[in-house]
């Protein structure tokens, strides 16, 4: 048995990483994709253009407007000098936000009335705009702060300290960057073992592979394994990018994350394999993998909060094993989660293998022939 | 020999062969059910799993709110919260409950009234409201603030009301989103798809299609008859542009019809600029084939080189002014990106007739460079 | 050469250099090659492989460019004017590309629009090569649901629908069957004749190039001569002589005059062996065995392509046969392999119904067929790939259906296709189908050592499998089917696509297995092949039709007008002649 397994084991990665094509397909997509989505994936909005339509004449509209200058977020992008300007600026995406100053402001502000300052968002992108509004909606609300502390004035009776716990300064590439580890290690363990048996068949060694006393069992043993090996290794070389090159704090327990690694491994080999024993064609098998990949990135939380989701989506989610671990990562590097924290992430991907490692055995005894 | 002779025939002979390519394809198409499945189908998986799966407006975000000694002024701002759709708060006597709550995910954020609220308020000094988000959604984190902010407010105008006061705010916020006033992601989130989905008919489909002949010896075959490279390429060309363009309507009449897009441009003008993006997209994929002869390769390519940036780089998610300056110079080499821009803006903008030029001139010069390049490797030689 | 030189050639090749740049792989290449061919002949391209056969078809039909040299088809020039010379020709690949989800009726009306035919004349040609290549009753069927015979004579009608004045095959019959073999040669004479054309063809079939009428040998990209055949076997003239020996196994006989002095080439044919000598001399009657009886034989043009090729690359043989140090085998008269009543049913498609047979210990025994008669279906269900519907079969006293694993470790199996793992090396592949088949330490390390050695495989124990050359490639395949000593050897198709010469080094090594007691079960559509098997069966349409020795095969077709059958006759003349009692109209729409 075992010198069936280390035979099997040692062609499979052989196969695997000595042809140049196939180690380019396992090698150089992850990498590419991890720094695409490093850099690419944000939902911080920096270079934030504006234009202002300024009518007033006062010296507190351009104190608000110094405010926007200096927060590294805005850049001017015009200076408006009617108000037929605003539409064509924001139609032609010349800037996200027209900000537009009435008349009365600052005669306003020094009588001590409110003073209303307008602002325009292209909402094309109704999550920029949202954010937009918070970031100028922040600003106001520290001008006004120093505004009643300089020139006298009531505050407000309360007002809200606000603490973001695990991510200080709310950058979005924190939240990214960790699930780019289960979504990779997803595409690379999919791809090796959804399409091995095929490639097999075509090329017509899977007949000889067949022919000799190798049993079903010791086959799928000797896929599985240099699946999760590779997983494992191709894994580690993502969060030791992510870490160094990323620096994103890993702060949880490695032990945590080592034993999510494996039971995600486990579960998405499991699925591989079921393609595997169901395709008879790479084609197949790429369209097989490519139909579940798709999907499980979606609904995996990986991009926008599962919470966000319709209630009947969301229950499709708890058999996506993508999602458990999507979890155990954000909480071992950004929370500092340990084991016993992660319990009801762990069993569902223990179950989830299982059942398709078992599945896919059973389809493949069947498929033999 | 009579054909060389003859100019005239030539050209009969020209469009025969055209006849011969256009009907072996629609033939293989009709018979074939992945093209199909992947002009028609295609779409409409990835319109319901985007379209509902993917959102970024948070509702009903789980919020624990500790209040650790009640009084009525602390009910009224409790209050304020369940008013809100997009909060749905739950009570927790002590802050350790509540962050407990915080840990295990249970909640997303924190509104923490202390002993002492009361007091403070009423002797008119500031009194500080604290409020804890888990940070590691930092999007999300962001529109808790924004909201947990919004309902701040509305309780400090009631209050200021019902005490028959003014609540002093130098400077009050008017905003007005346009395009998009009630702010739904779906809105962008669902154009933009399109272009994905045209990207992948258009590359992923070609790739492989051509890559298929090249495999199954077909390719050698063809190359031998009279058969101009041109022929070939149009060949190609034409039928899965008609299909591409079946697969776009439905995209169109879903995103309207299903969920709810508006559209405020022309509708013409819509298909006459994905029509230049689906020939920039074909060309991308008679280019791929050019250099892979075999459909693994070609697919991996097709993924790598077309999809993803189209999903990434395009504007289609993520805002590209916020991304690093490199990469912004990398997103100006994908075609998808004026796509999603011209998409953006005819279905919730209108006709604004300088993005959509401005993009399509960019459109047709993709366009032009792919099946020039398409042009120029397909030559009719094996080596 | 050409008789006189004011007869049209259709074809002249002077000074054409083909090289490869491919990184590392060694590409057939051609060198200062020069040729031409006249109008009205059928020309055969002859060579082992590698010899730069396809790399010529290529370049005369205008898909590669020469690094050197003049190609002018018909006057024009292939170099510059590819597409011209694409409207006069008609080329048909090695894999001839059919659209298989396309009808018979729409691949010939795709080719018809492609060359330009006028819609005025299609019909009347459709009707003529449909009656020609007996497609006419499966115009509506789809191409991939044809045989294997079928779709080669589907290629040929495509490339035919407009008539070209050069027609270019290559390998054409590679695969085929030979009554399909012998059908698409008659149709390629017909033409000929008919329709004034001229053909150019490849194969790997040396009986086949008996029948053209110039043959052009190629040998690692240079030409060795262009002649008609018979001159070819005329230079070899008293060199060829046919040797029997009664009442002795023919394969034994064979083997031993291999090893013969100044013998070059032996093969079984008919009752006895046929050898070649070196120069002209006669059998060294010392050396041989006692009552043996040698007659001089007419020369053929295959004694005078072996000798060639002996000439050029040495008088490399196997010496001795190969100690394959198989298991000991079970004693002689055992039944290895028993087939009882075996039924394999696709849907409501019987692939093989009610089909028996017995194997003994020792023997090499022939599977026989016409493409989808079976055999293979046969074949894979006794190899455990595929479970019988019913009936029972049982390999080495061991039935398949009990005991599928243990078999299995019995058998030895080579594919049609080579089907190693392309990527690993020799080595690897040598080691990991011995651990495959249970085998560990000082016995691995010994077996691995023997296959390098005896297949020798040495110089290439570190290259990749997918690089090495087609008969290395079989060596390989060989050699790793026997690394547990099997006492059963399957062969499927082995020698398809493989030329005269690895295939001969192929037989003689199945020769000595068999010799040493080793179970060998073969399928072929080579016949001269089947000459080599002690027993086989003909099969057609999932039953047996024949089962004999290769004289009782032959003596039953044995008539007036055919008095010294071939195989191949009567394997063509048994196919036809059930074909005829089923269907008495198939034969007449042929005619």
């Amino acid at each position: 048995m075992w010198t069936h397994l280390r035979a099997l084991i040692v062609k499979e990665m052989l196969a695997l990483l000595k042809d140049k094509k196939s180690r380019l397909v396992l090698i150089a997509p992850p990498i590419i994709q991890l720094f695409v989505f490093g850099y690419a994936a944000t939902f911080d909005l920096n270079h934030v253009r504006y234009a202002v339509l300024n009518e007033d004449s006062g010296g507190a509209s351009r104190e608000l407007l110094a405010r926007f200058e200096g927060s590294g977020t805005f850049e001017c992008a015009a200076r408006l000098s009617n108000d037929t300007q605003i539409a064509p600026v924001i139609d032609n995406k010349r800037a996200l936000l027209v900000i537009r100053f009435p008349s009365d402001f600052s005669r306003n502000l020094e009588s001590g009335r409110s003073a209303d300052v307008q602002v325009n968002v292209d909402g094309r992108n109704s999550n920029s705009a949202m954010l937009v509004l918070n970031y100028v909606q922040t600003i106001i609300s520290s001008f006004n702060s120093s505004w009643i502390k300089a020139h006298g004035g009531r505050a407000p009776p309360a007002n809200l300290v606000v603490r973001p716990w695990y991510n200080p300064n709310l950058v979005s590439r924190w939240f990214i960057v960790p699930g780019i580890v289960g979504l990779l290690t997803l595409l690379v363990t999919l791809l090796i073992t959804a399409l091995s048996v095929a490639r097999e068949r075509e090329a017509g060694t899977f007949d000889q592979l067949l022919v000799t006393p190798l049993s079903p069992f010791e086959i799928l043993l000797g896929k599985a394994i240099p699946g999760v090996l590779l997983g494992l290794t191709e894994a580690t070389a993502i969060i030791l990018i992510i870490v160094f090159w990323f620096k994103i704090p890993l702060l949880g327990s490695l032990i945590a994350l080592y034993l999510g690694l494996l039971l995600f491994l486990l579960s998405s080999i499991g699925v591989g394999l079921m393609i595997s024993s169901l395709a008879v064609t790479q084609q197949q098998g790429l369209l097989g993998a490519f139909l579940f990949l798709v999907p499980s990135i979606i609904l995996s939380g990986f991009s926008t909060p599962i919470a966000n989701m319709p209630e009947y989506l969301q229950t499709l989610t708890l058999i996506n094993p993508l999602r458990y671990f999507i979890v155990i990562l954000r909480s071992v590097f950004l929370e500092g989660a340990t084991v016993n924290l992660l319990w009801p992430q762990y069993w569902p991907m223990a179950v989830i293998g299982c059942v398709c490692l078992f599945s896919s055995a059973q389809l493949f005894r069947r498929r033999m022939y | 020999m009579r054909f060389l002779q003859n100019p005239d025939p030539e050209r009969r002979a020209g469009r025969m062969r055209m006849r011969g390519m256009l009907r072996k394809e629609a033939l293989q198409i009709i018979r074939d059910p992945s093209s199909i499945a992947i002009a028609f189908v295609l779409p409409i998986v990835l319109l319901f799993l985007f379209g509902y799966g993917i959102s970024l407006d948070a509702k009903h975000v789980p919020l624990a709110v500790v209040v650790e000694s009640p009084s009525a002024e602390t009910a009224g701002f409790a209050a304020s919260f369940e008013q809100s759709e997009y909060l749905s708060p739950q009570r927790f006597g002590t802050i350790q409950e509540a962050e407990q709550a915080l840990i295990h995910h249970t909640v997303n954020g924190i509104v923490w009234l202390r002993n002492d609220f009361e007091e403070k308020l009423l002797s008119g000094e500031s009194a500080p409201i604290g409020v804890i988000i888990n940070g590691v959604d930092a999007n999300t984190a962001r529109i808790i603030e924004g909201y947990v902010n919004g309902a701040w407010t509305s309780w400090l105008q009631q209050r200021a009301a019902a005490h028959a006061g003014t609540l002093n705010i130098p400077v009050r916020l008017q905003p007005r989103v346009w395009f998009n006033a009630e702010m739904r992601s779906r809105n962008f989130l669902i154009p933009g798809l399109i272009a994905v989905i045209m990207t992948l008919i258009g590359a992923l489909l070609t790739a492989m299609v051509v890559a298929r002949e090249w495999e199954r010896g077909t390719m050698e075959a063809l190359m031998v008859t009279p058969v101009t490279a041109k022929e070939l390429l149009l060949g190609k060309l034409l039928p899965y542009f008609i299909l591409g363009m079946g697969g776009l309507l439905l995209s169109i009449g879903m995103a309207m019809w299903l969920f709810d897009v508006p559209l405020r441009g022309s509708l013409l003008l819509l298909l006459l600029t994905s029509a230049l993006f689906l020939v920039a997209a074909l060309g991308m994929g008679l280019t791929i084939s050019t250099a892979a002869r075999d459909q693994f390769v070609a697919g991996q390519i097709a993924i790598v080189a077309t999809f993803l940036p189209a999903f990434m780089l395009s504007g289609f998610i993520f805002d590209i002014n916020s991304m690093p300056a490199a990469v912004q110079l990398v997103t100006r080499l994908i075609a998808a990106r004026y796509y999603v821009a011209i998409l953006q803006t005819v279905f919730l903008a209108g006709n604004v007739w300088k993005v959509i030029l401005l993009n399509s001139v960019v459109l047709v010069l993709f366009c032009v460079f792919f099946l020039g390049l398409a042009r120029r490797r397909m030559v009719k030689r094996l080596d | 050469m050409p008789v006189s030189s004011d007869i049209l050639n259709v074809l002249e090749l002077s000074g054409v250099t083909k090289r490869f740049t491919s990184s590392q792989q060694t590409a057939p290449a051609l060198h200062e090659v020069s040729l031409r061919v006249r109008k009205g002949t059928v020309t055969g391209l002859i060579g082992p492989d590698g010899a730069g056969k396809t790399t010529l078809m290529r370049l005369i039909a205008g898909l590669l460019v020469p690094d050197s040299g003049q190609i002018s088809v018909l006057g024009i020039d292939a170099v510059r004017e590819p597409l011209k010379v694409q409207q006069v020709i008609g080329y048909m690949p090695q894999r001839f590309g059919l659209y298989e989800d396309l009808t018979v009726q729409e691949n010939l009306n795709l080719y018809a629009d492609l060359q330009g035919l006028p819609d005025a004349e299609r019909p009347a040609r459709y009707a003529e090569l449909t009656k020609m290549t007996g497609l006419a009753p499966f115009t509506k069927r789809l191409a991939g649901k044809l045989s294997g015979g079928m779709k080669q004579k589907l290629g040929l009608a495509c490339v035919l629908v407009r008539p070209p004045q050069l027609l270019l095959l290559d390998e054409p019959t590679v695969g085929v069957d030979p009554v399909s073999r012998r059908e698409l040669w008659s149709i390629v004479y017909r033409l000929v004749k008919q329709e004034n054309m001229t053909a150019l063809l490849s194969t790997a079939y040396l009986d086949e190039a008996e029948r053209c009428n110039e043959v052009i040998l190629l040998h690692r990209g240079e030409l060795l001569g262009q002649n008609s055949p018979a001159e070819f076997s005329r230079q070899i003239e008293g060199r060829s002589f046919q040797a029997v020996l009664p009442g002795i196994n023919k394969r034994s006989l064979q083997s031993r005059l291999a090893c013969s002095p100044g013998v070059i080439d032996a093969t079984i044919q008919r009752t006895g062996v046929r050898i070649v000598m070196k120069n002209k001399m006669q059998p060294d009657a010392a050396n041989l065995p006692d009552g043996i009886r040698i007659e001089p034989v007419p020369p053929r043009f295959e004694d005078s392509f072996i000798s060639l090729l002996r000439d050029k690359d040495g008088y490399h043989t196997i010496r001795n046969v190969p100690s394959v140090q198989a298991a000991p085998a079970g004693s002689s008269g055992e039944d290895m392999i028993t087939v009882d009543q075996a039924t394999r049913r696709f849907g409501s498609f019987y692939a093989v119904k009610g089909v028996s047979f017995t194997v003994k210990a020792g023997e090499v025994f022939g599977l026989l067929g016409a493409n989808g008669a079976g055999k293979s279906t046969t074949f894979r269900m006794l190899c455990g790939l595929l479970p019988a519907t019913g009936g029972k079969l049982s390999v080495a006293g061991l039935d398949l259906r009990h005991a599928p694993a243990k078999a299995r470790a019995r058998i030895g199996y080579m594919a049609q296709k080579f089907s190693l793992y392309g990527d690993l090396s020799v080595q690897e592949n040598l080691r990991f189908f011995s651990s495959a088949y249970g085998l560990g330490g000082d016995e691995q390390r010994e077996r691995i050592e023997w296959a390098l050695q005896e297949f020798e495989l040495n110089e290439y124990a570190g290259s990749t499998s997918r690089e090495l050359p087609l008969g290395y490639k079989q060596r390989l395949a060989l050699a790793a089917a026997l690394m547990h000593r099997p006492k059963i050897l399957f062969l499927d198709e082995p020698t398809s696509g493989v030329d005269p010469l690895a295939r001969r080094e192929f037989w003689t090594r199945i020769a000595g297995l068999a010799e040493e007691g080793v179970t060998v079960l073969v399928t072929t559509h080579f016949m001269e092949e089947a000459e080599y098997c002690d027993r086989l069966v003909i099969m057609a349409e999932g039953s047996i039709l024949a089962e004999g020795t290769p004289d009782d095969m032959r003596a039953r077709v044995q008539s007036d007008r055919l008095s010294d059958p071939t195989m191949e006759d009567a394997f063509i003349h048994l196919i036809e002649e059930h074909e005829t009692a089923r269907r008495p109209d198939a034969v007449l729409a042929k005619s």
